[in-house]
């Protein structure tokens, strides 16, 4: 599935200063049992999100107002554990298109490439500059330009680059997928297959 | 030039490489499930392509089986779907299917291996991140997301950039009553679960060269919990023993040409690793869990360390303790344990029903104790009823289940209730991962044994 072209967001943000985000607290194992991949924001954080009897818990960042926008911003080592896409897919489906942190799991970074959400990682300082300028004013917003690869805080000007191959940049520029490209390999792909051993 | 031995398997596999982007990646063997396969399937209908190589797929149900009453329709309808799902997919596309009922059905990583599909050199892939049980074999092993599962089937080939490599050597021989899944609990207790993030990781040194096949599984399928993208073993003469004679593995001539290739499958003298770590097995004890990531976990006769002690940062091991209901500094030995699960695809293999049997014997079940025991598959439920595990489990007040992921990620029905303490064998303790509001404690069969029959968190070293 093509999906939404990538280039320049610019928007407010939801702080989320916690490491070690799981995949697990993302979407719960005992919401991935569709057989689509709509409708899984309603669930995103849901254990967090949700006390037992389905009310919002009020001291969750998702249940306050006060934040809202495209970017998630979160603490290092976010999206470990498991491979489950349905973790990006419930990000994509709340509204996120970004999401900011000093550092991925490896899986989660690419899924999240694969269905066209940016993982931006910047420096721990840089991070904790994007917290304490949300911290001071909710409505604070970032600049990521994916062409020039640059996130900015809009207010201060202040910036870093971020890293990411030119090809997948490539891609979500023009929200091109791995399958378009793999459709067209399809040749040399089974000459390759021929001179397996198993 | 001298190459480490994922090298020589990754380099075999690259089909294309991309400037300033990922390798055209070859996939040997690729495993589906139920859950994170029927949107690749919807992905494929929507582009009007199929399945490139239908013949190196192969389908088997576990997450969301119900592991009691196998033979009756599926209940929640939800999973049913999924399975019927799975059923009309790989029906309509060619692919193997041991559906559940099927008597070759078991969880994916435990069935993969024990029937000789699984064989060393490949790249296997599966929409599961506990894929690096794989590596135990000499493997390229790991777990990618749907989208992926949709590039495979339609493509035999995944977009890939080349992880870093990192090799983690113990040395020495391991004391009483340790057993592989102390050792990489021990190893992600020391680097945390970001430890390895980035990189695919070969273990390397006499406790790997002394470990079974199944323990080699056992360390290699937890990889992923300290990030690494997989975890790899050479193989060597036990890796050729366990699968000669398999049902899917090469014979004849085809067995001796491999066997061959399968020998130059190590890392060469001189080849270089981008970070290597070196333990001493004679620090390991066995090992528990605290907190809410499979890094935060300590020997089982020490204590819970401080914040400042740790590498997760203060605000997340203070969130972590408090879910728990700990404390820093307390011992976790003696916490009152409400279940006991033993199972998954990290320890729901022959040998971890043996090592819990070798405890629980003549003992009796401890009342305030509820135990799930759940074989990772047919082929290993029969071995227990044939060795007479199940005569002494049954003795000692256990009841031995059906195969499938069961409480591991708690999608069927086998869910730790809201607050109960889990001592359990399987790979992770995030909040809420074996139910809701659930707490779980990580351990080896062994540890899990001793809570069991005591009830409580015990040394298992006082049994043997």
């Amino acid at each position: 599935m093509a999906y939404d072209k990538f280039t320049v967001l610019q928007s407010t943000c939801v702080p989320l200063p916690l490491e070690n985000v799981d995949t697990d607290q993302i979407i719960p194992a005992r919401f991935l049992k569709a057989t689509t991949r709509e409708g899984f924001g309603d669930n995103l954080f849901r254990d967090w999100r949700y006390n037992n009897d389905n009310s919002p818990k009020e001291d969750f960042v998702l249940n306050n107002p006060t934040y809202s926008g495209k970017v998630l911003v979160a603490g290092r080592n976010f999206g470990s554990g498991s491979s489950r896409e349905h973790a990006a897919w419930a990000i994509y489906d709340y509204g996120f298109r970004c999401v900011i942190s000093s550092f991925f799991a490896d899986i989660f970074k690419g899924n999240a490439l694969n269905i066209g959400i940016l993982p931006v990682t910047v420096s721990p300082a840089f991070l904790d500059k994007i917290f304490k300028a949300i911290e001071a004013d909710p409505k604070a917003e970032v600049e990521v330009d994916l062409p020039n690869q640059k996130v900015t805080l809009v207010a201060t000007g202040e910036s870093e680059g971020f890293d990411i191959n030119g090809y997948k940049k490539n891609n979500m520029v023009n929200g091109f997928d791995d399958i378009d490209y793999l459709q067209n390999m399809k040749e040399e792909i089974s000459v390759f297959e021929e001179s397996r051993p198993f | 030039m001298s190459k480490t031995l994922f090298d020589k398997v990754w380099d075999a596999h690259v089909v294309r490489k991309i400037e300033d982007g990922p390798d055209v990646f070859f996939i040997d063997r690729h495993f589906i499930h139920e859950v994170t396969s029927p949107v690749a399937f919807l992905g494929l209908e929507n582009r009007g392509v199929g399945v490139m190589f239908p013949e190196r797929t192969f389908a088997t149900a576990d997450h969301n089986t119900p592991t009691i009453n196998q033979h009756l329709p599926v209940e929640d309808a939800l999973s049913a779907n999924q399975l019927k799902a799975l059923e009309t997919n790989t029906g309509k596309y060619g692919i193997s299917h041991w559906g559940l009922g099927h008597q070759k059905n078991g969880i994916v990583h435990v069935v993969g291996p024990e029937n000789g599909i699984t064989l060393p050199g490949m790249t296997i892939v599966c929409g599961d991140s506990h894929t690096s049980t794989h590596g135990a074999f000499g493997a390229i092993a790991f777990g990618i997301g749907t989208s992926e599962v949709e590039m495979v089937l339609s493509s035999q080939c995944i977009m890939q950039p080349k992880p870093k490599k990192m090799r983690i050597t113990v040395n020495g021989t391991v004391g009483k009553g340790v057993l592989p899944k102390d050792v990489i609990l021990y190893i992600i207790s020391k680097i945390s679960a970001a430890g390895a993030t980035g990189y695919f990781v070969e273990y390397a040194g006499e406790v790997f060269e002394n470990m079974s096949m199944e323990g080699r599984m056992t360390v290699c399928n937890m990889s992923i919990e300290m990030g690494a993208r997989g975890g790899m073993i050479a193989p060597d003469e036990k890796t050729f023993e366990y699968l000669k004679g398999r049902e899917q593995s090469p014979k004849g001539e085809d067995w001796e040409k491999l066997l061959k290739y399968w020998n130059t499958l190590k890392t060469d003298e001189g080849a270089t690793f981008d970070e290597e770590l070196v333990y001493d097995a004679a620090d390991i004890e066995p090992q528990i869990t605290y907190g809410t990531n499979p890094g935060l976990g300590t020997g089982i006769s020490t204590t819970i360390p401080k914040a400042g002690e740790v590498i997760d940062g203060e605000a997340s091991f203070k969130k972590s303790l408090k879910y728990m209901g700990f404390e820093e500094g307390q011992s976790v030995i003696g916490k009152e344990v409400d279940y006991v699960f033993l199972g998954s695809c990290t320890n729901g293999r022959i040998e971890d029903f043996r090592a819990f049997a070798s405890i629980v014997k003549g003992k009796k079940k401890a009342d305030n104790v509820t135990a799930w025991l759940v074989p990772g598959s047919h082929i290993v439920e029969a071995q227990i009823k044939d060795e007479g595990i199940l005569d002494i489990l049954t003795e000692a007040g256990f009841a031995l289940r059906q195969p499938g992921c069961s409480a591991c990620l708690a999608m069927n029905d086998d869910k730790i209730p809201a607050g109960k303490l889990a001592v359990s064998t399987s790979n992770r303790n995030f909040e809420g991962r074996q139910g809701p509001n659930s707490r779980t404690m990580l351990a080896s069969p062994l540890v899990a044994a001793a809570a069991a029959v005591t009830g409580k968190v015990t040394d298992p070293r006082e049994f043997l």
